[in-house]
């Protein structure tokens, strides 16, 4: 029997559209064909980490955490819910930023479970925030004359948080494309309030390295960077501030070329999906956001 | 489609078959045929082909194994909508000609049969047991359950699916078997492969004390309260969260293997089988609270003020706040009687009856 892939996110007991990429990204992947069913699972909501693989007809299944950085999520809470025995977080042999995958079994249903590492620390996470920076400029060569920030928590919730920004800032830096590549943090130097002060470019893509819109990126951020006084007024893209106009991207999980990445997390590991990643790169670039801003 | 029961019903035969009154058995290189309508010996292949082409039997054992999906728990499932087991073929066959119900929370599900022996299937709102179909808005894509089991009627996000909040006005139209499983499973997931795993005697309970001792992070905390005596507090969470006025999972969790809890775990037909992240969540907030000890407070109310402030927790507990009519001052949770309340007995920092809130023990 085929293999099914599972995807595991966050969700939310209090925002209704915490999930929607999620399902958005999982819907493209269905559309595929490449597994035999995609299930969505969730911490806060359900089908639960915990019983999600029971749902799941497939013997063998593909678990990627749609997840940014590696770490408490990735490397305690999800082995442990899904009952991956035998799961140590050095399979993975990383070193915040470098997880691969390992093959366990769950405890509970016996399926045999490729846990990939997260989205958020995968290579091809990089052109996501390229073409986040494309979709909300609506410029798919942007990048001359142009600050790029890729913005994300600081370490004071997980110290792998701010390698994972890190790193695809200077992978993106790496590439020439943009003038300028900085990472910003919420709650530590270099900090997104300041943005302006860290470009000489007129122009400046903010990127929010986050699975999905929230709290976090519909109010802190855009307030923080002076984009509006209150986050209810909304605010417009670009919006001037300082003399730099700042073009404000919204979480990049909301772009439909995540799915790529999840299906990348998946063919590292093993799966078949070759074709799927064709059709998805094809389908997804230079498409609307998964969720509204 | 058309003969594909005939072509499985061949060359499955070498095996035999036996299924729901349908018998097939190899003689040599010869078959018997029988059902309760026909008994048959000694047919080849062409013979057996001529009695199965339009025979019931034969029709219901290619559905049940070619179209229904075959993952146990969902085959039982699907059985168990038209009470396969315990009624013989000829009589569901009529049952489903009318219309098969049963109920899943709040799911109304209608098995139906066409005339290749096909199920389909309808699903609408228990409430909406007897809308007018052109009432009720068709959805035919599973996944528009999802949507639906988003927000209640009155637009609020639903974080827990089996909360007894399902919006009305709604309905899934003759669907396949395929299609059904998923769109129930989208309004309550899981509830299958648990369901099943209870009949079979597998349900794989996690009580509250492991559940607890399992957390960690930011709620790592609730291990704290299982420190003290008792399992009370157990019983509160499970009274405020799990009756089924609030979730209709029928709670088989209790504090520990030993320890039943003394509230009643409801009627739901789908088990829950550990403590959700929604009451960890509120555990985790209760704990906090939990830790503070009782105080004494001397507060002035007349009989009626006393029982007006229960009646405004029993309001908000019960959900029924938002039903109370505006002008209909004759309840306790009133808006105009609740302000009458604060106007008249808080001062003003907000102390009911001017005493302040004593944090620090009386220190
Ligand atoms: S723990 Fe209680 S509220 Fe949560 S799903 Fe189970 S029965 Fe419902």
């Amino acid at each position: 029997m085929a293999p099914a892939l599972v995807i595991a996110a966050h969700g939310s007991h209090l925002n209704a559209e915490s999930s929607t990429p999620t399902y958005t990204h999982a819907d493209t992947i269905r559309a595929t064909g490449a597994f035999a069913e995609v299930r969505e699972s969730f911490w806060k909501e359900e089908p639960s980490f915990r019983e999600a693989l029971r749902t799941v007809d497939a013997d063998e299944v593909y678990l990627v955490p749609l997840f940014i950085s590696e770490g408490y999520f990735t490397e305690q809470v999800i082995p442990r819910e899904f009952r991956l025995g035998g799961w140590d977080p050095d399979l993975w042999s990383s070193d915040g930023t470098s997880a691969t995958h390992a093959t366990l079994t769950a405890d509970d249903t016996g399926q045999t479970v490729h846990y990939c590492g997260p989205v958020g620390t995968h290579d091809a996470m990089s052109d996501v925030i390229v073409q986040r920076a494309e979709s909300v400029t609506g410029d798919p060569d942007i990048g001359e004359g142009v600050g790029l920030a890729v913005v994300g928590h600081g370490t004071e919730r997980n110290e792998n948080s701010a390698k994972a920004i890190e790193y695809h800032a200077g992978r993106i830096r790496d590439r020439g494309r943009f003038d300028e590549v900085q990472a910003l943090f919420m709650d530590e130097d270099p900090e997104v309030d300041d943005v302006t002060e860290y470009f000489e470019s007129d122009d400046i893509v903010v990127v929010p390295l986050f699975i999905a819109d929230g709290f976090h990126t519909q109010e802190d951020i855009p307030e923080d960077m002076g984009l509006t006084d209150d986050y209810r007024l909304g605010y417009d893209v670009p919006t001037a501030v300082d003399g730099h106009d700042i073009w404000y991207a919204g979480a990049v999980g909301t772009e439909p070329l995540m799915a790529d990445v999840v299906l990348e997390r998946a063919a590292d590991a093993g799966a078949d999906v070759e074709a799927a990643i064709e059709q998805v790169r094809e389908r997804t670039s230079g498409a609307n956001p998964a969720a509204g801003d | 489609m058309h003969g594909d029961h005939v072509d499985a019903l061949v060359a499955t035969a070498p095996d035999g078959i036996a299924f729901d009154d349908l018998r097939v058995d190899r003689e040599g290189d010869r078959y018997a045929f029988e059902t309760p309508e026909e008994t048959h010996g000694a047919l080849n292949e062409d013979d057996l082909r001529a009695v199965a082409a339009d025979s019931p039997f034969v029709r219901n054992w290619y559905f049940w194994h070619a179209v229904a999906p075959q993952k146990a728990d969902r085959w039982a499932f699907l059985r168990w909508l038209e009470d396969a087991e315990e009624t013989a073929l000829e009589r569901r066959l009529e049952n489903l000609a009318d219309g098969v119900v049963s109920e899943w929370g709040q799911l109304r599900v209608t098995a139906t049969v066409d005339d290749g022996g096909e199920r389909r299937y309808h699903v609408r709102h228990v409430d909406d047991a007897r809308a007018d179909p052109a009432a009720l808005t068709a959805h035919e894509d599973p996944r528009a359950a999802r949507d639906l089991a988003k927000h209640d009627e009155r637009g609020r996000y639903r974080p827990l699916k089996s909360a007894p909040t399902l919006r009305t006005g709604w309905r899934f139209a003759d669907r396949s078997a395929a299609d059904l499983v998923e769109t129930v499973e989208t309004f309550y997931p899981a509830s299958v492969a648990n369901w099943h795993r209870e009949r079979e005697g597998e349900l794989d309970v996690t009580h509250w004390h492991e559940t607890v001792e399992r957390q960690t992070g930011i709620y790592g905390v609730v291990q704290t309260w299982d420190r003290g005596e008792g399992y009370e507090h157990v019983n509160w969470v499970a009274e405020a969260c799990c009756a089924d006025s609030q979730c209709l999972k029928r709670r088989e969790w209790h504090y520990d293997d030993e320890t039943e809890l003394d509230v009643d775990g409801g009627d739901g037909v789908v088990p829950c089988r550990e403590p959700c992240s929604v009451v960890i969540a509120a555990a985790r907030q209760w704990t906090k609270l939990e830790s503070e000890e009782s105080r004494t407070y001397e507060f002035e109310l007349t009989p009626s003020e006393k029982e007006q402030v229960e009646g405004i927790v029993d309001a908000v507990a019960d959900g029924s706040v938002g039903d109370i009519r505006e002008a209909d001052v004759y309840e306790d949770a009133n808006r105009y009687r609740a302000r009458f309340l604060r106007a008249k007995r808080f001062d003003g920092e907000g102390n009911l009856s001017g005493a302040p809130t004593d944090r620090d023990g009386g220190e």
